[in-house]
């Protein structure tokens, strides 16, 4: 056989085989959190909030944990969205293709989209605490905003800078100016905003470490921002603590509704993103 | 075809129509003839000692041309001598690119592009760009044609729909997507989509049309329709194309620019420029020497 056909085969053989690895640890992940989750899973976790003694074994759910974090993933989404967009747009079709400000602006996310979230966490609580304010639904919104705007950026960035010339000049040929070309450039670029709302979801409702300094953590749902909220993450984490099986059975409970609400939050996602983006060119 | 008049027939009915003034039928008619001999009127491009400047390199060599209106004005010229960008000074387009210098001025109605007062979207409107690959935005059919007219003001669903209408009528695609209107326009076959570019640079009323090599990426036939569409347009508006195509200049130019390293050698009308061609460059070029 010729040397060709052999390295086809063996590069066939190994993108099967990264590929099986990958599917198997996300079935053993999802496989772990199921056979320990759907014994304690039930109606009153989705619907309840913690009673007293809750971690200790007692009654309750995670309504609590629930709430606060489609709260703080929802606002915190619409606030990065409006906020990394038009930079996206500002660095694509305002600066020139090699400017310097566009260098460095986009060095600038880099270097956040790599910082881990406790250290944006630690910074909103020495602002915090420089302010005088408390742990409160509104400083987790904010800190998981920061979090998440590298990641829009980043990301809408990488289809942004795809845009082709010719459609921005046939555009400016119509009479448009470069802001009248924004309804263009959203048209073209959906599909990376869909990809990049996708990524920072799954970013913004995974983490622990940026809400724990600033959302705090409480039983009760937030009726104001000012008030404290908690977070799936965070709850799944005190529950895993508990020396009591039965609540560490509930943290894996809870880490399937996780799953669920990213699995959900994906779909319709990308449902929604598919719509906007069929007359992509 | 002559879409120009047809469009401001229309649109003076509706407007008479609008205010209930049907009855006077003969007022309406002397008002649209007056303003279509107007539009009609000749205006053409004077350009004077153009140079233009990409990061060092000497682009456009000194070019002094006349360009008529109502007339189909080709500039041919071997790869590289600076046809587009002759063409994207015309209307601007060369400032979106980076590290241009321009000297010299470029008179549309008597007025200076590029002076300080000029409007630059109110020029580019005037000049209807149709490109080399059709670029159909990322919409629907509908909205590729209205998008034009929407950030030029006109937002009523109606006005709309009668300009949409026209236009893809205008360039005959009318009866091939009437009933698809609102399906993107990426799902078009390429003839199409570059019928639908010129639709939507028609719909916002330019004075003149570039085309830079505007067939070039389509099929014979569709070549072909682009052709006769720019030999009926003529009537009404002044169209300047690019070509790389000697034939395509002998069937349908009146007016030949002939540009050799970033100058214009030279111009004149196509039936004396094809006959009697006075460079020896331009003789060596229409013989096949170079191309």
């Amino acid at each position: 056989m010729k040397l060709k056909f052999i390295q086809e085969k063996i590069f066939n053989v190994l993108m099967l085989l990264s590929t099986f690895i990958v599917l198997a640890f996300l079935g053993s992940i999802l496989l772990t959190i199921v056979r320990h989750g759907l014994p304690a899973m039930n109606w009153d976790m989705l619907t309840k909030l913690p009673g007293g003694g809750f971690y200790i074994g007692k009654e309750g759910g995670v309504l609590n944990a629930i709430v606060g974090s489609l709260y703080i993933v929802g606002a915190s989404t619409i606030i990065g969205l409006l906020v990394s967009i038009p930079i996206v747009f500002y660095i694509n079709v305002y600066l020139e293709k090699r400017s310097i400000a566009g260098y460095f602006t986009r060095l600038s996310f880099d270097v956040l989209y790599g910082i881990p979230s406790i250290v944006y966490g630690a910074f909103a609580f020495a602002i915090m605490i420089y302010f005088g304010l408390r742990t409160s639904l509104l400083g987790g919104i904010i800190v998981i905003t920061l979090l998440i705007i590298p990641i829009f950026v980043r990301s809408m960035d990488e289809v942004a800078s795809q845009l082709p010339k010719d459609l921005l000049d046939s555009t400016y040929s119509l009479g448009a100016t470069r802001l009248e070309t924004i309804n263009v450039v959203i048209h073209q670029i959906a599909p990376g905003i869909a990809t990049a709302t996708l990524l920072s979801v799954g970013r913004a409702i995974g983490d622990a470490a940026g809400v724990m300094f600033t959302a705090g953590f409480t039983d009760s749902i937030p009726t104001s921002l000012s008030q404290p909220a908690a977070t799936l993450p965070l709850s799944i984490f005190f529950q895993l603590s508990s020396p009591t099986p039965e609540v560490v059975n509930r943290a894996y409970a809870s880490a399937l509704l996780l799953t669920i609400i990213i699995l959900i939050l994906s779909l319709s996602g990308r449902f929604i993103m598919h719509k906007f983006s069929k007359n992509k060119i | 075809m002559s879409t120009a008049p047809f469009i401001l027939n229309n649109a003076f009915r509706s407007l008479y129509s609008a205010a209930g003034l049907g009855k006077i039928a003969e007022t309406e008619e002397s008002a649209a003839t007056e303003l279509m001999q107007v539009h009609k009127k000749s205006k053409n491009i004077e350009i004077h000692k153009l140079n233009v400047n990409i990061n060092g390199n000497h682009i456009l060599k000194d070019i002094n041309l006349t360009i008529p209106d109502k007339k189909i004005t080709c500039i041919i010229g071997p790869s590289g001598c600076g046809k587009t960008t002759l063409l994207k000074s015309i209307n601007r387009l060369i400032d979106t690119s980076a590290g241009v210098h321009i000297d010299g001025t470029v008179l549309i109605d008597g007025e200076d592009i590029y002076d300080r007062n000029t409007e630059i979207t109110h020029l580019r409107k005037k000049m209807g760009l149709l490109s080399q690959r059709p670029t159909p935005l990322p919409m629907s059919i509908y909205d590729n044609v209205a998008f034009g007219c929407k950030i030029h003001g006109i937002r009523k669903r109606k006005e709309l729909n009668v300009i949409v209408e026209q236009y893809l009528t205008a360039t005959g695609l009318w009866d091939e997507v009437k009933d698809r209107l609102n399906s993107p326009a990426a799902a078009l076959s390429i003839g199409q989509q570059q019928r639908l570019c010129l639709a939507r640079g028609l719909a916002v009323e330019p004075q003149f049309i570039l085309g830079d090599e505007s067939t070039s990426a389509l099929d014979p036939i569709s070549s072909k329709r682009i052709e006769d569409l720019f030999v009926n347009l003529r009537e009404n508006y002044g169209i300047i194309l690019v070509t790389h195509t000697l034939r395509q200049a002998l069937r349908i130019a009146d007016h030949v620019i002939f540009m050799y390293l970033g100058e214009a050698i030279e111009q004149g009308p196509a039936d004396e420029f094809f006959k009697n061609p006075k460079h020896d460059l331009t003789k060596q070029y229409l013989s096949g020497v170079f191309s």
